[in-house]
């Protein structure tokens, strides 16, 4: 099994947390994984995207020009990455503040409201883990536990008892994404 | 009023000066760095020297000073910019020369083309904004940190034990005899705004009179760096910046 | 779980490439860092003084006010036969190149880090191998060469740091890991090499007996210098360097081969950019094209007896690196006409994708 995945957006909407947590959930089960950033002043109120493979073998290119999922939150996202989205494969988005919406018809397109509901439910801080909910339901790439461990590896200590909440988050963005096309 | 009574001509109370243009900037929201650039640009503008300024950016945030101010300006390595005004002002004397400097560009890898160029008295303003750490690269300390402040590179907080003391450079350039003007403020107010423009008209013309180096320090904020929002970083600048840092003029001749 | 289990068992983490040599310059009993903050490496340091190994090995680190500084102070460090060591990333590192050329002189061991960005100039942050010649080509003044390993995975930023130190030591002269933006901002999995001991001022005295660490009775004093006025004893001081080079070349070259066996072409590429080609070469196996990488691992010594032998087996090369051609030039002199050398690059903080690596593949030489 091989995932080649594109998280972008802007900063501060966790983009690049969300990327490392798939991460460490792909170390969890015994994957070879790669996590490579856009990085400095890019991120600077502009925005952010990361690359993460997860993969039962040695990862050849950190650096990909057409992935299997993107995941796009943002709508400078979607215009530059809808493209390279590989035929059959599927792209995820948030449509908060969007006004122009995907159009290709041979990928499978997913919409989940996240920040909307986040909002309305006061849950900014998790916001990116119903994201990765969302994904985990109509892309089972890792198992829920092993994302719940792989917090718990990368989480200091302190923050450990913020673990059930995220995965309530997971539940929830599993409920919230919904098929487009 | 409507739309068309407020964009009436005959209604305007406020312009942007004619020496910055439209580009927007790229400073983050709050950051003191685009206060300062519009007094330069409107000293500039009431001085009648766009023509005759060369501005020298740094290394730092404000790198891209010279896309905001339509005059003439070069890039300096990092540090470096005091030598190349140097060279600037010896070889075009009625010129106004200044350098635009952050505290890690002058007071870190530049410290000796700073000492050196005001002790030679070069009739050259540098500005100096006092973000007490490295905004550009991800907020690690720089040499004005003050002690206990957290950077990147110092993560519990600067300790003096092991980094040092926070260097009041502009103190030391105030000992200096090539130095004749040499004073400190901040942008967070109205009214500390305006003290800084005059600060930096003084400078100028002292540059064109040939008096010596003028130095105007302005102690800044860094949101992004101190990961505060913007109004809480002028509170702890006040709080914490200005006992080390206190404004005023250091000398004046 | 009994203590010697716990020590065996290797724990895989998950780290950037910058965090690694970190970790791996502590573990490896490194005695001094001395740094200034640059993009895309400044993690370095951020992890140092996050490790707070004073508190543990007693290793110093140090934020300099320049590279100068940092240099000037590896040099002061090195002349103590300290492990020491700096990083930075290209603008900073070309700031420092007359430091290096001293301590090349002096031939004192240490470890330089350069993860490169686009030049030149202050240039961009991003990725970039534009500073080939300048780390295998001098750089600095006189004639000298560094011992220059390239990672090509965060792994080997650990591995190859503890490498540097050994060959840095092993033969009296600087070494240079030359990794580039993307190796230093990945995350991968990574085993951080176990625990050594810092050197006791015994072991240097004995390791290092020219190290300054204070005239003893039994020792005339030990001078550090990089300086000869008279040209003869100059020429000598650089008939003795580069002896030394010459041994390092025939003892030390490392490469890695993929997919070579049969190949009718072969891929050179080093650091990110023989990843990239690395997924280009799967790209034309499976598109029946005999494809092959081969990935320099020290750039000096640089693997020229094994580029030379495929010169007589295979119809091509391609070199493909982030940099207008620089590398390209020593596998040339490695073929030296026998068959093509093509060469494919992107400028200024572009890495190419695999997809461009194959299309050049066949534009340039399958097709031809
Ligand atoms: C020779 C060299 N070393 C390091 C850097 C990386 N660098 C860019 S800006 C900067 C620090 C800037 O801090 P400061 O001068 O305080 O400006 P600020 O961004 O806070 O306004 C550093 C270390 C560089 N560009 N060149
Ligand atoms: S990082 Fe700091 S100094 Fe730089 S633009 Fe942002 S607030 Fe200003
Ligand atoms: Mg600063």
């Amino acid at each position: 099994m091989k995932e080649e995945i594109i998280i972008a957006g802007f900063g501060g909407q966790g983009v690049l947390s969300m990327g490392k947590i798939l991460a460490y959930s792909g170390l969890m089960q015994g994957q070879e994984v790669s996590w490579m950033p856009s990085y400095g002043p890019e991120q600077r109120g502009g925005t952010a995207n990361v690359t993460v493979i997860l993969s039962d073998e040695r990862i050849s290119s950190p650096v990909l020009n057409t992935y299997d999922t993107a995941i796009v939150l943002n709508q400078p996202s979607l215009e530059r990455f809808e493209s390279k989205v590989k035929p059959g494969g599927t792209l995820i988005f948030d449509g908060n503040g969007f006004h122009k919406f995907p159009t290709r018809t041979d990928i499978n397109i997913y919409r989940i409201d996240a920040t909307e509901y986040a909002f309305a439910n006061n849950a900014a801080k998790t916001m990116n883990m119903i994201i990765l909910g969302g994904l985990l339901k109509v892309r089972p790439i890792v198992q829920v536990a092993n994302v719940l461990k792989g917090l718990k590896k990368s989480l200091p200590d302190r923050h450990h008892h913020l673990i059930p909440m995220n995965e309530k988050a997971i539940q929830t963005g599993m409920e919230l994404i919904q098929k487009v096309n | 009023m409507t739309t068309n009574e407020i964009i009436d001509p005959a209604n305007l109370v406020y312009t942007k000066t004619k020496v910055m243009n439209d580009t927007p900037m790229h400073y983050c929201p709050g950051c003191s760095h685009g206060v300062v650039h519009k007094l330069i640009a409107e000293v500039i503008e009431e001085m009648d020297f766009q023509e005759k300024t060369i501005g020298i950016a740094p290394v730092g945030c404000a790198v891209f000073a010279y896309k905001y101010l339509d005059i003439d300006w070069q890039q300096a390595a990092h540090g470096r910019a005091p030598a190349l005004a140097t060279a600037i002002k010896r070889l075009l004397p009625d010129r106004l020369v200044f350098t635009y400097q952050g505290d890690g560009d002058l007071a870190a890898i530049g410290t000796a083309e700073t000492i050196h160029a005001a002790n030679r008295g070069e009739n050259i303003t540098i500005i100096f904004i006092n973000n007490g750490i490295y905004g550009m690269t991800g907020g690690q300390m720089a040499p004005t940190t003050l002690e206990g402040m957290k950077s990147a590179t110092t993560p519990n907080g600067r300790n003096i034990a092991l980094n040092g003391y926070p260097l009041n450079i502009t103190k030391l350039l105030a000992e200096l005899p090539g130095t004749c003007y040499v004073t400190r403020h901040s942008v967070h107010t109205v009214a500390n705004v305006r003290k800084a423009k005059k600060a930096i008209r003084k400078a100028f013309e002292n540059s064109m009179e040939g008096k010596g180096t003028s130095v105007v320090e302005i102690v800044s904020t860094c949101n992004s760096g101190w990961k505060l929002s913007p109004v809480a970083s002028n509170d702890w600048m006040v709080e914490n910046m200005f006992p080390a840092y206190p404004l005023g003029d250091l000398k004046n001749e | 779980m009994n203590d010697s289990k716990k020590h065996t068992v290797k724990e895989v983490r998950l780290m950037k490439g910058n965090e690694a040599i970190a970790h791996a310059a502590v573990r490896c009993g490194c005695d001094g860092y001395f740094g200034y903050p640059i993009t895309p490496q400044s993690e370095i340091m951020e992890t140092l003084m996050e490790l707070e190994p004073w508190n543990t090995t007693g290793m110093v680190v140090l934020q300099a006010e320049s590279e100068t500084a940092s240099i000037n102070m590896v040099y002061g460090a090195a002349g103590c036969g300290k492990k020491s060591m700096t990083s930075s990333s290209s603008p900073g590192i070309s700031l420092m190149q007359e430091g290096i050329s001293y301590i090349a002189c002096a031939e004192l061991p240490c470890v330089i880090v350069n993860v490169m960005r686009g030049g030149p100039g202050l240039g961009t942050i991003q990725p970039s191998q534009a500073d080939y010649y300048q780390s295998v080509k001098g750089g600095g003044h006189g004639d000298y060469k560094l011992i220059t390993l390239a990672p090509a995975s965060v792994q080997e930023m650990a591995d190859y740091t503890v490498l540097a130190f050994e060959l840095a030591f092993k033969y009296s002269t600087p070494s240079l890991i030359l990794a580039d933006g993307v190796i230093g901002q990945m995350m991968e999995k990574v085993i951080l090499p176990p625990f050594q001991p810092r050197m006791t001022e015994a072991e240097i005295r004995e390791k290092c007996p020219w190290a300054t660490l204070g005239k003893t009775a039994d020792r005339k004093p030990n001078i550090i210098t990089s300086l000869c006025l008279q040209a003869e004893q100059m020429e000598a001081i650089n008939l003795r360097l580069q002896k030394k080079y010459r041994d390092i070349e025939d003892n030390e070259v490392l490469f890695e081969e993929f997919s070579c066996e049969d190949a009718e072409y072969i891929i050179i590429a080093f650091g990110t950019t023989a990843r990239v080609c690395q997924k280009a070469v799967e790209m034309a196996r499976v598109e029946g094209i005999k494809a092959g990488l081969l990935r320099p691992i020290t750039l000096f010594p640089f693997p020229t007896t094994a580029i030379s032998n495929y010169a007589d087996r295979i119809k091509a090369m391609l070199t493909v690196e982030m940099s207008a051609g620089q590398m390209v030039d020593d596998v040339r002199l490695a073929v030296n006409g026998r068959i093509p050398v093509e060469f494919y690059g992107r400028l200024g903080g572009i890495v190419p994708s695999p997809d461009e690596v194959l299309k050049a593949l066949k534009d340039k030489i399958v097709i031809k």
